[in-house]
């Protein structure tokens, strides 16, 4: 490379000689010229250019005057021009005089005109460029990179020489800045003159090996510009690249990281094969061995991930809390196409996280979460209702949060989601409504067990006042019906009575062709339908036409003998319609059906093309093609192959050698510049402390801070004291708390109970809390031992670090420290548990929730008219679990179940239970189903069988049980391929209610009507004083499902409800006689369950 | 990667344009006008466009689009978050980013955005050193520049540039050192027609003002770090100090900044701190309806709930409203007809209320859904997920700086469906 540079040097320079002197010759001759040229546009254009000439002429005279202020105005004055995007060329001569200026603004503008300018009038131009040499070999770094950036950015093709000569002298510039400008003129270069390309390499083969992180992003952008295909340059490099990712700046990470993604699936084998075994020791060997000495390829049969790609993987997690929201999606990338499957959904919540940004980032983040939950759904159903769509947002991201929870749909969750699609329904954003009337109707198809309740919530939208609503839900319903044709010949007969009604030519359409395909449901029908299209047939839109014609035909053939007439006038008015496309229709439809000697064989076979079964149309995800494009990129946003997009090729079978990513010695990273890092290792942090805090002693009035954290932390917080704001506020806390005391104590003690429970039960599932009760437990734990309790403190931090989990800590714990650390402990387990395994869905699952779903969708009918009183959904939602199986018994398979207090989907009668199974053994189990039940009479809908459940995965499952309103156990069989084990679930009486709401006059009617031997009560002694009303009816809700009727009277609290199975009311009130006596009634016809119900409530009250 | 930049106002016209590589027509524009026709509301215009040679990729924000073009593939994230950043310089420069204040300072803007993008590709996007390049207009600086032909850039290399510290220039002097950490809580809620809770979730940020001396490195530590559920950080937060502490570590950018923001575990819930009784309903027959809120505090932690507004946006049909409110004023603005009644601080004593009739078009159909209502309200010295700073300690500097923390809870996009 070096041999070709004296050479290319004198090259260089007398090509700049001669272009000079040309340049001189032409500045002499140019004064004349332009001056001509002006004079010919004066006299063309006018007077209103003749204003603007005067104005440019004026800015001239100031840009050729001696005074620096001047000429610095009249440049201002010039880049306002070039802003508004007015032409100011001719003003080059004079402005281009001025680049040697001393003042450094006038340069800089200046330079910004150049760049502007220097393409046009490329031979004026080059009178500049001997500054600009000159200026590379200014002392000042900071001079020398503007004058590179700005020669490399004037678009001349004759000074290609000079820019390589100086890219290859600033690429060995000592300052890092001069070094990343040489990368950044390598693609100016390029794109100017492609022919430089093997030259351009050498230099970026060069900046690769550079150490310093302000070069690395820059020169990856020139790579990926010039040479994107050169993969075997990386390799050397990669294991640099990715120790020093966290320190680049934040826009080269987004392009380094989706250079190493499109690296690391040439050279690496998949991660995803069936059989993975993810070996931990590995692993941590790897991470042990600072020693960059790598073991040989690992290609043994289980798979093992190359050391290598576990780098990548581990550098780049970190990035996921960047606030940069592009770093945190080409992270979330690199791990959707690299990591394997299990690991992928840490960066879920990253990306959930991003929905908060910007509406354009928001935008593109849907969109990338839009195809992976097509693919893993698992990733994204615990965040569920972070997409739900407020009424506020813009119709795009709309549209895509409503595709996100189509995707996530499933049994488990349908009837959450289709709540909430009923809210959409009734958006005033018409196009909005139309698009979730789709995404009832892919619910229905991809979920059976709803479909009828979506096909009857469609039916009922069809009397909605809104066209568009109409005729999406008939284009919908005609899908669905398709799908599956055999009972609904009842909404065949309601459409076609409506048919009147809808004027939308594309429902009414849908509607013909229902008609005409299944016309042998709807015999009388069909007929009638055809007679009234024959009389309006001329008034109708093209695509109606089509229809009835099809409509006509097949009639024709499956019932001759009444339309035989009919088909005829029809074919002859759409024998002389005026579109082609229907004179086409008639004549091939007149051919194929009517006998005639012309007519041929395809007569015969008539019958089966027309009434051929069809197949019926997939309802599908608009995204489900975009897993072709690689994620977070601009093709993927288009869903159109945009120009310069890289591929990412598919796994390599066998890796290639990973002995060439070996480098013989890799120092530690050093920034030459200041010493100030990030300080990465924990010891030399300790040790830049301890030197600062002996300084500190030294100086200044803290002669105690030498020691422990102890006594900074009381120093510090006596610092803190002086911030007057940090105080008050503490004081007012202080108050509050004290107030807030008695419940905040009641609230504690409901916790504390909740929490013994849960260790007797070993369940891992979490409740929730308030947050109230955290924040307060939290304060007084942390007032009643004292400020200066730094040990205490200490230690908590110390288990805090224990668990280094980024993921949540649930629970602040105000309770002792070896029970916090054993809790915590279990947590952590947990945790990784949700990071690691996306199908496993143990989230808690939306405790609030909807009601009857039936009723919901008898809702859809848009009428306002509600009902006096109807379902309402619980306002509180506990979950308590109990264990059906402990796996023990159970042979390794445990279960447990709680109560979502949801609608039953299968039957209104039932009670849900959700069943979470989880495989403690060391085998997978298959088959996981119910057996046999007593009483036999049980009924009970079973979960779907379970294929296979791997050692230490969970599932969750809901079953309904008509428990037909007695607390008598249900007891079934819960089988697996091998064993059978009897289990029994015994419902609280609580559980067997669904909430209902009504008035306060309904209510008081009710009771009147359920008094006498319907009515059961009793005095209730509280055990705290004056607990408030929020306190009492959290626990009446915690007890029984039933919702909270609103109240006019202070001392009284009311909740309804309906037992499950018969529907029978059930009314319970509170009176709150005085500050600790309860006066509980409750009146229902079920007397048997009213004293059950009695009974737990007053032990609940008692205790609360 | 970023070929060109426009600014393009509320009415369609291009005030400023600045290319980076050969020149882009603006008539590049007329595609990305043509699909603002379609969508109406400038909110709705996708922001990835496609046109037969360029991309253009926009952002929309101060009623101003920033429109870039670009040739080739790029994420597209990338381009929408320096476009903000470039929204957010603008916003730290001139106080306010608007066509006006641009248009006065095309000057600094223009040096700006030559500084920020070299090649289409970020250069310096830091405030601390943008600003020690190009310094930020006041009036005595101009007012001598003019006199003197001084000038506003900086001809050295500012230091940030070169560390791997790049948030935080060298030589800081104040004769007041201070900082000053303010925790501000949003909570973002869909509440449904009977109070129940849809969906609530805490987001939170810490937004700091250091004002310190020399190169201090701070460490803030919180009572309760594990109530934190997901969180993001300045670039000079130590994220492996986080991951093994529950600590922030960093040395500080001068001035202000968002250290980190965060998001409250989803495990707990929220603590909403009002509730909202409502009743509208529209007549079937008559061309009106009627309209009855009442808002009352539900959990405030025994504080008081201030700047409470609440944000109806009605049904086309509606023409005017006849209202009394108990407290607070309430204007319709009937061209948008957006509702806004603004009740001040909330009185526990005496709940305010709004009510009275809403007159329609005669004829008009009735609309289908009820208008949600929006929330807006502040809680002044409360983190309401709990969140407690517990404290602040300097390493690195002598001297004793003033700290302070502020507490403040505010609804986010707080939405009440009627």
């Amino acid at each position: 490379m070096d041999r070709g540079f004296p050479s290319l040097r004198s090259e260089a320079a007398g090509a700049v000689r001669t272009m000079l002197a040309s340049a001189e010759s032409l500045q002499l001759t140019l004064k004349p010229e332009l001056s001509q040229e002006e004079q010919a546009l004066t006299h063309t254009n006018g007077k209103p250019k003749e204003t603007h000439k005067a104005g440019n002429e004026d800015l001239k005279e100031m840009l050729e005057s001696n005074k620096e202020s001047l000429k610095l105005e009249a440049m201002k004055r010039v880049v306002g021009l070039i802003s508004k995007g007015k032409n100011a060329s001719e003003l080059f001569p004079a402005v281009v005089k001025n680049v040697a200026s001393k003042n450094i603004e006038l340069k800089k503008l200046v330079y910004v005109y150049l760049v502007r300018y220097a393409e046009e009038q490329q031979d004026l131009a080059l009178l500049s460029i001997s500054t600009f040499q000159r200026a590379l070999k200014d002392p000042n770094q900071f001079i020398r990179a503007s004058a590179l950036r700005v020669l490399s950015s004037i678009r001349v093709p004759i000074i290609v020489p000079i820019m390589m000569l100086a890219i290859k002298e600033a690429a060995t510039d000592l300052s890092p800045y001069v070094r990343k400008t040489s990368a950044h003129a390598i693609q100016k270069l390029y794109s100017l003159d492609p022919d430089q390309k093997e030259q351009l390499i050498e230099v970026i083969e060069k900046l690769l090996k550079d150490k310093s992180t302000l070069v690395a992003g820059s020169v990856v952008v020139a790579f990926e510009e010039v040479c994107p295909d050169r993969i075997d340059l990386i390799h050397k490099n990669y294991r640099k690249l990715c120790n020093l990712l966290v320190d680049v700046e934040e826009w080269g990470q987004v392009v380094i990281i989706s250079m190493l993604t499109r690296y690391a699936r040439t050279q690496f084998t998949s991660p995803w094969k069936e059989d993975a075994v993810f070996d931990e020791n590995n692993e941590k060997t790897f991470y042990d061995s600072d020693s960059e000495e790598k073991k040989g390829p690992t290609e043994a049969k289980p798979y093992m991930m190359d050391p290598d790609h576990r780098l990548l993987l581990r550098n780049t997690k970190p990035l996921l809390q960047s606030r940069n929201t592009a770093v945190v999606m080409s992270v979330a990338q690199l791990y959707w196409h690299l990591a394997p499957k299990h690991e992928v959904s840490v960066v879920t919540k990253s990306l959930v996280r991003l929905l908060r940004s910007h509406r354009e980032v928001q935008y593109i983040v849907l969109q990338n979460i839009a195809t992976m939950s097509i693919q893993r759904k698992g990733m994204f159903e615990p965040y569920m209702k972070s997409f739900y769509v407020r009424s506020t947002d813009p119709t795009h991201i709309k549209t895509l949060k409503l595709e996100i929870l189509t995707n996530l749909a499933n049994e488990a969750n349908i009837s959450t989601i289709l709540r909430e699609f009923q809210t959409y329904v009734k958006s005033q954003d018409k196009a909005f409504a139309a698009a979730t009337i789709q995404a009832i109707g892919r619910c229905a198809t991809n979920i059976s067990e709803v479909t009828d309740t979506c096909l009857n919530g469609l039916v009922l939208l069809l009397s909605n006042r809104d066209e568009t609503v109409v005729a999406e839900s008939v284009v919908v319903i005609k899908k669905l019906l398709q799908t599956q044709p055999t009972q609904h010949s009842e909404i065949i007969k309601h459409m076609a009575k409506l048919f009147d009604n809808i004027t939308v030519p594309m429902a009414r359409a849908s509607i013909l062709w229902l008609m005409g395909e299944y016309c042998d449901r709807v015999p009388k029908i069909a007929p009638d339908v055809l007679r009234k299209m024959a009389k309006i047939f001329t008034t109708e839109e093209d695509i109606v036409k089509l229809q009835t014609v099809n409509l006509a035909a097949k009639l024709y053939l499956t019932n001759s003998k009444q339309t035989k007439l009919l088909t005829q006038y029809i074919l002859n008015l759409g024998k002389y319609d005026q579109n082609y496309d229907i004179r086409d229709r008639t004549r091939f439809i007149r051919q194929l059906i009517v006998p005639s000697e012309k007519s041929g064989a395809l007569n015969k076979y008539a019958r089966r093309i027309l009434l051929a079964p069809k197949p019926a149309p997939v309802l599908e995800s608009a995204f489900k093609d975009r897993d072709r494009f690689q994620l977070g990129t601009l093709s993927h946003s288009l869903n159109v192959k945009a120009s310069g997009y890289q591929e990412l090729s598919d796994w390599p079978a066998v890796a290639p050698d990973p002995s060439v990513r070996n480098v013989e010695v890799i120092e530690p990273v050093k920034e030459w510049a200041p010493s100030l890092g990030k300080a990465k290792q924990p010891k030399s942090d300790a040790k830049f402390y301890s030197d600062d805090e002996e300084k500190e002693e030294e100086g200044s009035e803290r002669s105690t801070s030498s020691e422990d954290d102890s006594s900074s932390s009381s120093s510090s917080s006596k610092d803190s004291d002086s911030g007057s704001e940090e105080e008050s506020s503490e004081e007012s806390e202080k108050t509050s708390s004290g107030s807030g005391g008695s419940s905040s104590g009641s609230e504690k003690s409901s916790s504390d109970a909740e929490s013994e429970q849960r260790q007797k039960k070993k369940t891992k599932k979490r409740t929730r809390k308030p947050a109230a009760s955290d924040s307060d437990s939290d304060e007084n734990g942390n007032a009643d031992q004292a400020s200066s309790s730094a040990t205490e403190s200490s230690s908590e931090s110390e288990s805090d670090s224990g668990s280094d989990s980024p993921a949540p800590q649930k629970k602040a714990e105000a309770n002792t420290q070896p029970k916090m650390a054993v809790k915590s402990k279990k947590e952590v387990s947990l945790l990784d548990l949700d990071d690691f395994s996306p199908v496993v869905t143990n989230a808690p699952k939306p405790s609030v929730i909807s009601s009857s779903l039936l009723s919901d969708l008898e809702g859809l009918s848009l009428s306002n008219v509600s009902s006096a009183v109807q379902v309402t959904s619980p306002s509180f939602g506990p979950v308590k679990t109990y264990e059906l199986l402990h796996h023990m018994t159970g042979k390794g398979l445990a279960a447990k179940y709680h109560f979502p207090r949801q609608p039953c989907l299968y039957q209104p009668s039932m009670v849900s239970v959700q069943v979470i199974l989880t495989n403690n053994s060391d085998h997978a189990l298959e088959e996981i189903h119910i057996g046999e039940r007593s009483p036999a009479s049980l009924n009970v809908h079973c979960f779907n069988t379970i294929e296979r459940l791997e050692p230490g995965a969970s599932v969750t499952v809901s079953m309904g049980v008509d428990f037909s309103d007695s607390t008598q156990a249900a007891n079934f069989q819960l089988c697996t391929k091998e064993d059978q084990f009897g289990v029994s679930i015994q419902p609280a009486v609580g559980e067997l209610l669904m909430p209902f709401t009504m008035t306060e006059a309904d209510f008081s009617r009710e009771q009147r009507n359920l008094q006498g031997m319907n009515e059961t009560s009793a005095t209730v002694t509280m055990a705290t004083a004056n607990t408030p009303r929020q306190a009492i009816s959290k626990q009446v809700l915690s007890v029984a499902n039933v919702g909270a009727v609103s109240s006019s009277q202070d001392n009284m609290l009311r909740f309804s409800g309906r037992t499950v199975s018969s529907k029978a009311l059930l009314l319970v009130s509170l009176d709150l006689k005085d500050s600790s006596a309860v006066l509980l009634t409750i009146n229902t016809e079920k007397t048997v369950m009213a004293s059950m119900l009695l009974r737990d409530l007053t032990r609940a009250l008692a205790q609360a | 990667m970023i070929d060109s930049l426009f600014l393009i106002n509320h009415s369609g016209d291009i005030f400023l344009e600045k290319h980076w590589k050969s020149v882009i027509s603006r008539s590049v524009c007329d595609y990305f006008f043509e699909a603002k026709e379609k969508a109406v509301d400038p909110e709705n215009v996708a922001p990835v466009l496609q046109t037969p040679h360029h991309y253009l990729i926009s952002i929309y924000r101060d009623k101003i689009f920033f429109l870039s073009a670009i040739q080739t593939e790029v994420p597209p994230l990338f381009v929408i978050e320096f476009l903000h950043r470039v929204g957010d310089t603008f916003l730290d420069y001139f106080g306010e980013c608007s066509e006006t204040v641009i248009k006065d300072n095309v000057v600094i803007v223009y040096e700006l955005l030559e500084e920020m993008l070299d090649n289409g590709f970020p250069l310096a996007t830091e405030s601390n050193v943008l600003k020690e390049m190009i310094k930020p207009p006041n009036i005595l600086r101009s007012v001598v520049n003019t006199l003197t032909g001084g000038s506003n850039v900086g001809n050295t290399l500012p230091t940030g540039q070169l560390s791997n510290v790049p948030w935080r220039r060298a030589g800081v002097k104040y004769t007041n050192n201070e900082a000053y950490f303010d925790v501000i809580e949003e909570i973002d809620a869909i509440l449904d027609k009977s109070g129940t809770t849809v969906f609530a979730e805490i987001q939170g940020v810490i937004e700091a003002c250091v004002r310190l001396t020399g190169m201090p490195d701070l460490t803030l530590s919180f009572m309760n770090p594990r109530l934190l559920d997901d969180v993001s950080f300045h670039p000079c937060v130590r994220f492996k100090r986080w991951e093994s502490e529950r600590v922030l570590s960093f040395i500080p950018p001068d001035g202000n900044f968002t250290l980190m923001s965060y998001q409250v575990s989803s495990q707990n819930l929220v603590a909403i701190p009002v509730y909202v009784k409502q009743n509208i309903s529209f007549l079937e027959a008559g061309s009106c309806g009627r309209l009855d809120i009442t808002i009352g505090p539900k959990q405030t932690m025994g504080k008081t709930v201030e700047g409470l507004m609440v944000t109806v946006h009605m049904p086309k049909a509606v023409l005017t409203v006849n209202l009394t409110a108990t407290q607070g004023t309430h204007t319709y603005d009937l061209a948008t007809k957006v509702l806004v009644w603004d009740i001040g601080k909330l009185n526990p004593q005496k709940l305010p209320n709004l009510r009275g009739s809403l007159s329609m078009q005669p004829g008009a159909p009735k609309p289908e859904e009820n208008p949600s209502l929006n929330i807006d309200l502040k809680i002044q010295q409360l983190a309401i997920s709990g969140l407690k700073v517990s404290r602040l300690d300097m390493y690195g500097e002598k001297y004793k700086p003033f700290k302070g923390v502020k507490y403040l809870t505010k609804a986010g996009k707080f939405q009440v469906r009627t």
